[in-house]
Parts: structure tokens; C-alpha cells; sequence
């Protein structure tokens, strides 16, 4: 069946197919772009304060040690649901003064256990980075992750 | 070497090799902190050590491909290359990028997405080194005979760049931005790379086994189809679960199980052309590379791919060590096993030497794919245990969970330890004093 296959004919499928695979993905993502934003982020509002959150998760590269949805490093534990592991889903003013004095803690110096750096964080920019995870607790993920371990 | 401007990929290559060094050892060094988690815990925290091992990895490889286009590229058009000076001046942007973003991040100058977190300065500097090569090659190419190994290279390089420049579009909706970053992540390793991959090795079929342009040239359509018509669909297995629409658990599950299909015509293709030959090429080590990169390529992005791929597996491993045995296995076998493949067919011609140290090349090979072996198999124990205990159970909290895990990071430190070692016996087989061969084979003659 191979030997049938001229090299010209493989090149058109190659070419042809390539695009025609390129289109209905661009097509796709342009449909998800739009119920990401109309739909599945659309519970609670990008205020300064999540706009601020993620400037300061992205400054200090928490993603190289943590995981947001699941994706980063995979040295610390998931944080796309650390609001509601706090239980910022019913007490919000607790979760959100329990992290705040989690991260202003850092590090705990213990031996033998894995050492987050002190990151000398602003007021403002702790109550912006608990914004941004209290809005990234409320995306629809599709249930994931399983449960609120992370 | 028949063009004189194929030395250019000497540099690019000591370059790319000098950053595997620097990849390699703070890969060690990571690995030792998972063990010994006090160690430069303040001085060099884990997410500075990560985005050194990271970017230096993409920086090298990239270094990599673009002498491997420098070398090939000559050969192929029948042609020197447009612009030797422009070559160098695309490397020296690199490089200062390269250096300017290792420095700064020790410093912890740099931006917050995982892969992309140069600084804009440097991100600004490899779209103008890349475009540089992109014209520097094109020009090359137009000007000379045209093959499907220039053409299939060409558009995977223009690939590359055209993708990259997602990373300077950064929202501040967490879900959009993660649609588009994989843009930029997926779409490379899993897209326009494989065409750099597939052409690269089809370049060293051609010159090693002597088999027909033709013949190599269809299979290498085929399998860049099978690339592309798998891969860019296969984007899907990254929208499960980031606030992206259902539908993706469909579209993502069944394309990116059919990823493992191209880099088994990969193995397919390059042990059929091996078993073909016409000739004897006398570069045993090159060859052993470039099979070994189709096989452990196979294992590493393919079957360990589609372990956790299906969205139903997915839920329970995306974000464990699961995904960090495949990439490791991935990277090594896709990308890094390629570059060394090339290097070491190419190295002999620009050093004007005969092929040399090939034993103690070969042994770095399977020293470095055995440790690497070990070291995705300790990460994907490592990783049952973190699903079951920490997803399907849900009774721990992850840092108890991770306590569990201790063996298999211990045992992960010592397949890095002698992943470096072998990283090393390489560098001493191509930069080391030229030795006679140990071995030699009957009828062995050297080819074009």
C-alpha cells in the first residue's frame, strides 16, 4: 500500500491535511476563547486586585515550584483550589487572612522539609494574590481537581 | 564537509553543548533539593534551579536545530549559506539572550510563565535572531536546489518562530492565557519540532545508509503528516481541564492517543532504512544515536505520552510526577538524543577528523539512556503512588503524600548522577583528544 503512495501524493496530503487541521483548530480555540470568557470564568469579575494577584504570582515564579490547573512544577502543591482548601468558599475574610500569614510565615527553616522563600510581599500585593486565587478557585474546571487535597 | 560555510554549526554546536553542561548539572542539583530540601533553599530556591534547567534545555536544543540547519542546509541546496556573517551575529544575539536571562534569573530578574519567563528584552532577541535564521536560511534555500528535507525543515522552523511570538501575548484571564501559552508550548514539542525532528533524521538516513532521496522523502511526507494531522488536534489533552469547553475531553483524548503513531513511523522508518543500506558508513556512534532517538522518542513521547492522556486517566495524574516522567523520557529521547545524533555525525567533518572516541561515544549513549530510563521509571512509581494517595484516595495532604515518595526521589537523584556522568563521557568523546578507533567495520567506507 505504501509503495502505491508517490512522493508527490504524500507531499499534497502533508500540505493539504496540515491546514485543513490547522483551520478547525484556530476555529475551535476561537469558540473556546469566547466561552471561556463568557462562560467558565465569567462567576466572578478580574478586578484590579486579581489583575495585581497575577503580576505578583508571575514576578516571583510560583509556578516553578507550585501548580495552577495542574500545571507547573510539581514540587508544592496545586493552588488553583487553595482558597476553597482554606475554606475561602464559606468563611472568604479567614482563608484569606490564613494564607496571608502562611506566606508572610516563609520559610519555616524546618529540617528535612521542603522550603518555600520569603518573598517580602506588600499588604496590597498579599490581598491581591489571595483575589487572584479566590478567582481562579471559581473557574469551571470540569470538576477537576478530584478533590481538595489538589 | 563540501561548503565551506557548514563550520558555522560548530559554534552553534559548542555553544549548545556548553548549556547541556550547565542543563545537566543544575538538573542534579534539583534533584539532590528534592532529597535534601534545605540545600540553597534560600541562596538558589527550587523555582530558580527549575528555570535554569528548563530554559537551558530549550535554549540548547534550539542552538542545536539551528546548526544542524547551518549544516544541512549547504549540503542539501548544494549551495553556501547566504550569509556566514549574519549566522554568527543571529548566534552572538543568542548567546548575550541566553547568558543575560541565566545571570538574571540567579538574580530573579525575569517574567512568571512556566518555560516563557525571559525577560521581554530577550524574548525580543530571539524573535530577531530568529528571524535572522529564518531569512538567513531561506535565502539559502530559494537560491539552491530545493528537497523535501529543506522544505519540511524550513516550515518547522518558520514554525517555531511564528508560534513563539504567543509568548508575548500574556491576558490576564488565567484560562485564556493558558489556551494560548500551549500556542507556544504543544504547538512546538508536539507540532512544528517533530518536522525539525523527522527532516533532520531523514538527513542522516540519506547520508548514512545511502538509500534513495526518493524513498526517504515519502516517508519523511508521511510521517510529518501523521505529525501534524495527530498533534495539532492533540493540543486538546491540554484543555481539559483549564476552563476550555468539554468537547476538548473528546477531541484531545482521541488525536493525542493517535501522537504515538508518528514517532512509530519514526522507528519504522529509520530501522527500514538502516536494514536497506547501501553502504557502510563508517560513523557507527551517529547511527546508534539516531535509532536510539527514534526508539526512546517512541517510549518517552509516545507510550508514556498515552498513559495519561485519555482525559479519564488525566484526571486523576495531570499534575503529578506522572507528567514528569514522561517529559523527561520525552525531551531526552525526542530532542535531546536527536541534537546528539546530529552533533556526532557532524562533529568529525568539522573537526576534519576521521569519526573517533566512537566506543566511548556509544557507551555515552547507553549510559545516558539507561540512567534516563531509571529515572522515568522512579518518577512513574513516584507518580502511582501520588495519584492513589493524594487523588483517588484524597485522604493526605500533598507534603504527606510527597514524605511517601522519598525512595523514588532518592533513587531519581542517582539516575541524574549518572546521566551526568554520561552527559560528560560524550563531551570527552567529541572535545577529547582524537584516539584510534577500537573497533572498526569490514568493508567500512567513507561516504559523501
Amino acid at each position: 500500500m505504501f509503495d502505491a503512495l508517490t512522493k508527490s501524493a504524500a507531499r499534497n496530503i502533508f500540505y493539504g491535511g496540515s491546514l485543513a487541521f490547522l483551520l478547525i483548530f484556530v476555529s475551535l480555540t476561537a469558540q473556546s476563547h469566547m466561552y471561556v470568557v463568557n462562560n467558565s470564568t465569567a462567576k466572578a469579575p478580574i478586578t484590579d486586585g486579581v489583575v495585581l494577584g497575577k503580576h505578583v504570582w508571575e514576578k516571583n515564579a510560583c509556578i516553578n515550584c507550585h501548580t495552577i490547573l495542574g500545571e507547573g512544577a510539581y514540587y508544592a502543591p496545586e493552588l488553583g483550589n487553595v482558597f476553597v482548601r482554606y475554606g475561602g468558599d464559606k468563611d472568604p475574610a479567614g482563608a484569606r487572612e490564613a494564607i496571608k500569614t502562611w506566606m508572610k510565615a516563609q520559610p519555616t527553616r524546618i529540617e528535612g522539609r521542603r522550603q518555600m522563600p520569603q518573598f517580602n510581599l506588600s499588604d496590597k500585593e498579599l490581598d491581591g494574590l489571595v483575589d487572584f486565587f479566590a478567582w481562579v478557585s471559581k473557574i469551571d474546571t470540569q470538576n477537576w481537581p478530584p478533590n481538595v487535597k489538589g | 564537509m563540501k561548503y565551506e560555510s557548514q563550520k558555522v554549526a560548530l559554534a552553534y554546536f559548542i555553544v549548545a553543548l556548553a548549556l547541556f553542561a550547565v542543563q545537566v548539572t543544575v538538573g542534579l542539583v534539583a534533584g539532590y533539593v528534592y532529597v535534601a530540601p534545605n540545600f540553597l533553599s534560600e541562596l538558589l530556591p527550587f523555582n530558580i534551579l527549575r528555570m535554569l534547567h528548563t530554559n537551558s534545555l530549550i535554549v540548547w536544543l534550539l542552538l542545536g536545530f539551528f546548526g544542524a540547519a547551518y549544516y544541512l542546509v549547504p549540503e542539501e541546496s548544494e549551495t553556501e549559506i547566504h550569509s556566514v556573517k549574519l549566522a554568527y551575529i543571529q548566534l552572538l544575539i543568542l548567546v548575550v539572550g541566553a547568558l543575560g536571562a541565566v545571570v538574571g534569573y540567579v538574580f530573579r530578574i525575569h517574567e512568571g510563565r512556566e518555560f516563557l519567563e525571559q525577560p521581554l528584552w530577550v524574548k525580543l532577541g530571539i524573535v530577531v535572531g530568529a528571524l535572522i535564521f529564518l531569512f538567513n536560511v531561506s535565502m539559502t534555500v530559494l537560491k539552491g536546489r530545493k528537497t523535501a528535507i529543506t522544505n519540511v525543515l524550513l516550515l518547522g522552523l518558520w514554525g517555531i518562530a511564528i508560534f513563539f511570538l504567543f509568548s508575548l501575548y500574556n491576558p490576564s484571564n488565567l484560562s485564556v492565557d493558558k489556551m494560548y501559552w500551549w500556542y507556544v508550548v504543544h504547538l512546538w514539542v508536539e507540532g512544528v519540532w517533530e518536522l525539525v525532528m523527522a527532516s533532520i533524521l531523514a538527513f542522516l538516513m540519506l547520508k548514512m545508509t545511502g538509500v534513495d532521496r526518493e524513498v526517504i522523502e515519502k516517508w519523511l511526507y508521511a510521517i510529518v503528516a501523521l505529525s501534524l494531522f495527530t498533534g495539532i488536534l492533540g493540543t486538546g489533552h491540554h484543555y481539559y481541564w483549564i476552563g476550555t469547553p468539554s468537547y476538548w475531553q473528546w477531541i484531545g483524548s482521541i488525536f493525542s492517543s493517535l501522537e504515538v503513531l508518528p514517532f512509530f513511523a519514526m522507528v519504522l522508518f529509520t530501522f527500514n532504512m538502516v536494514w536497506k543500506r547501501r553502504r557502510e558508513h563508517p560513523n557507527n556512534a551517529a547511527l546508534l544515536w539516531a535509532l536510539g532517538c527514534a526508539v526512546l522518542a517512541f517510549f518517552g513521547a509516545g507510550v508514556w505520552g498515552f498513559m495519561h492522556t485519555l482525559h479519564g486517566v488525566n484526571y486523576y495524574t495531570h499534575g503529578t510526577q506522572v507528567t514528569a516522567a514522561h517529559g523527561h523520557l520525552a525531551f531526552f529521547g525526542a530532542y535531546v538524543s536527536l541534537n546528539l545524533a546530529v552533533m556526532t555525525y557532524a562533529m568529525p567533518y568539522l573537526l576534519g577528523r576521521q569519526p573517533y572516541n566512537q566506543v566511548l561515544n556509544m557507551l555515552s549513549f547507553w549510559v545516558m539512556s539507561s540512567a534516563m530510563a531509571f529515572m522515568t521509571f522512579t518518577l512513574t512509581f513516584a507518580g502511582v503512588v501520588q495519584t492513589h494517595l493524594q487523588r483517588v484516595l484524597g485522604q493526605l495532604d500533598f507534603m504527606q503524600v510527597q514524605e511517601q515518595m522519598t525512595l523514588f526521589y532518592v533513587l531519581r537523584l542517582g539516575s541524574g548522577l549518572v546521566v551526568v556522568i554520561g552527559a560528560l563521557m560524550y563531551l570527552w568523546s567529541i572535545f577529547g583528544p582524537a584516539k584510534p578507533e577500537l573497533i572498526t567495520r569490514e568493508g567500512a567506507a567513507p561516504a559523501e
